[in-house]
């Protein structure tokens, strides 16, 4: 193949993704949009009860322009609910995606790099953390330190790490043997220029497919925990806790659950699709 | 081979250590009194202190740990304060029915999901393999609390055929079994799929084929048999997803097993049926997937770990 055909394939790998990775991030791109602007897209005030308004159906169904979706059992918006509990919902997991990821690829760097009895402890510690059910381990910890964003992210991203880890872990062990690696420590490289300029560059492929999988998995993570009222707290919107309290409502207002789980369910399956897409690109094998 | 299974159990028996080590700090190096916390809320202060000598809690920590390990290795796990009863008996009553929900789920997961699986392998670009397809990437992505609920609104509200919660017969386990299956066996369809995929392109098929072997012995016996090594260590880990999701489905459905049992031991602050459970089920998820990785060198004879 010519240099100028394989140019162009050089210069936007993400315009061969397959198409249902493409629908995937756009779908991802729009709820994300769509909880951004959130404030702009409803006026209403997501945790204003309006009791004279309760459990309006959606527009179409029986209910009015004004709540597009309806109104839920205190008569707040479901619109703006769901939009200002996509921004939380969305912002949780994206941070413990990213702080999961920032620790699994020191932990696999680490175990990869610093000798075998770490490398050892490191792998049993993992070992450990994969023995616990993740929503087991999450509802125990939150249990003691509380419900706060914060410490949400935090258990999120403990349940995330040991993924990086031993993908990065594994990567940095066959990529140190090879030839370039070696000639780069005979002419004098030091560790940490090999890991950052040799190593870490080749993980990026299966750390980008890893994240945009996970990220569906946070999301459903979050949501489960605020739907067990073990994750974000009322009166804050949550997908999660939005569902939980449609639970009581199902025999005369089935869209209180409904709505929620819609708008996981189409993150997760954007999240999903795009990690997938992601990975027939990046891994020629898979 | 004998090596292999000597540092498989070593190694399990690490984790294990470290499982406890975990569960440990987890309820003993928090912020606050950890006796205030293992007893019900109000306890006087004279239950306080009796709790902290009988826990030496005024000894060093890797006093305390030996304390603790020693007590769980006596099953003394400590005393439920919501049920009033060893927090131990109150979990394994409870475990059953755990059980039960996750075989049923497992037999679905492997039931539906292998067959999934090799038919869209088989008849590969067909309709067949985009429905299935899409019923996988949907089983990935539909939040099982939500899909327990639609389940009920449908079955449960609308048309009214099966019962939605409780624990009675066999057709309260159906609505329940299915959700908890969901995630999994979207899994296995997918991996079934992409492991026979591989295998039916390769020689030896080609060669079964070519003697005149009947297609279903092609498929079943040689190809399945070669993909189910990798499957196996899958459905070993989804151990891990069935009894975490669980918690939920058991939440939904008022399933009366170990998971909802720690989602109301939470809400009651009884930690010491929270710090059973984990235990229990952190060390039932080691233990099959010890036995899995064994199970290896009898299914596939060309393993011989080293």
């Amino acid at each position: 193949m010519s240099a100028a055909a394989a140019w162009p394939e050089r210069r936007a790998p993400l315009l061969r993704l397959s198409p249902p990775a493409l629908v995937g991030g756009a779908l991802l791109a729009l709820v994300v949009l769509a909880s951004v602007l959130a404030p702009l897209l409803s006026a209403s005030d997501p945790l204003k009860p309006s009791f004279s308004r309760r459990l309006a159906p959606p527009w179409g169904l029986g209910g009015t322009a004004a709540h597009v979706l309806g109104t839920d059992n205190l008569g707040r918006d479901i619109l703006a609910r769901l939009l200002h509990g996509g921004r939380l919902s969305l912002a949780l997991a994206a941070t413990s995606v990213l702080l999961a990821a920032g620790a699994g690829i020191l932990v696999g760097v680490v175990a990869g790099s610093a000798g075998e009895r770490l490398d050892a402890l490191l792998m049993r510690v993992a070992d450990v953390q994969l023995a616990f059910p993740v929503i087991m381990l999450a509802i125990a910890i939150v249990a003691v330190v509380g419900t706060s964003p914060a410490a949400l992210v935090g258990v999120l991203a403990l349940s995330g790490w040991v993924l990086y880890a031993r993908t990065v872990r594994a990567s940095v062990l066959t990529i140190r043997r090879l030839e370039y690696v070696e000639a780069a420590y005979t002419l004098g490289a030091t560790d940490l220029r090999i890991i950052a300029r040799h190593i870490l560059p080749n993980t990026i492929a299966p750390i980008l497919v890893i994240g945009s999988s996970q990220f569906a998995t946070m999301v459903l993570l979050e949501s489960g925990l605020s739907f067990l009222g073990m994750g974000i707290q009322a009166p804050r919107p949550s997908w999660g806790l939005m569902l939980a309290e449609g639970r009581d409502y199902l025999s005369n207002a089935w869209w209180l659950a409904t709505i929620p789980g819609v708008a996981i369910s189409l993150v997760v399956l954007g999240a999903n699709l795009l990690g997938d897409g992601l990975r027939d690109l990046l891994d020629p094998r898979g | 081979m004998r090596t292999y299974v000597v540092r498989r159990l070593w190694q399990s028996a690490l984790t294990l250590v470290g499982v406890s080590v975990l569960v440990f700090v987890i309820l003993r190096v928090v912020p606050g009194d950890p006796a205030k916390m293992l007893l019900p809320e109000g306890a006087p202060q004279s239950a306080i202190e009796e709790l902290n000598r009988q826990l030496g809690l005024q000894e060093p920590l890797y006093v305390q740990y030996g304390l603790f390990v020693q007590s769980v290795f006596r099953g003394d796990f400590g005393q439920s304060f919501q049920y009033r009863a060893p927090a131990l008996q109150v979990v394994t009553e409870r475990l059953m029915a755990t059980v039960q929900l996750a075989l049923a789920a497992m037999l679905i997961t492997v039931g539906v999901g292998v067959s999934l699986g090799i038919v869209a392998a088989v008849r590969r670009g067909t309709g067949y393999d985009y429905a299935s397809t899409v019923l996988a990437v949907l089983g990935q992505s539909l939040p099982n609390f939500w899909l327990g609920i639609m389940l009920i609104l449908l079955f449960g509200v609308a048309l009214r055929w099966l019962p939605t919660s409780g624990f009675e017969s066999w057709r309260h386990l159906i609505l329940p079994a299915v959700t908890l299956a969901a995630f999994p066996m979207a899994l296995v369809a997918r991996l079934t799929r992409s492991s026979m995929l591989e295998i039916l392109g390769r020689d030896f098929i080609r060669t079964g084929r070519a003697k005149g072997l009947a297609e279903r012995a092609v498929i079943l016996r040689h190809a399945l048999r070669n993909a189910a090594v990798p499957l196996l260590t899958v459905l070993g880990l989804q151990i891990g997803t069935l009894l975490g999701g669980a918690v939920i489905t058991e939440s939904v459905f008022a399933w009366p097993g170990m998971g909802k049992l720690v989602v109301d031991a939470i809400f009651f602050r009884d930690f010491p049926v929270v710090q059973t459970v984990l235990i229990l089920s952190a060390t039932l998820f080691v233990v099959i997937n010890l036995l899995v990785d064994l199970l290896y060198t009898v299914i596939d004879p060309r393993i011989r770990y080293s």
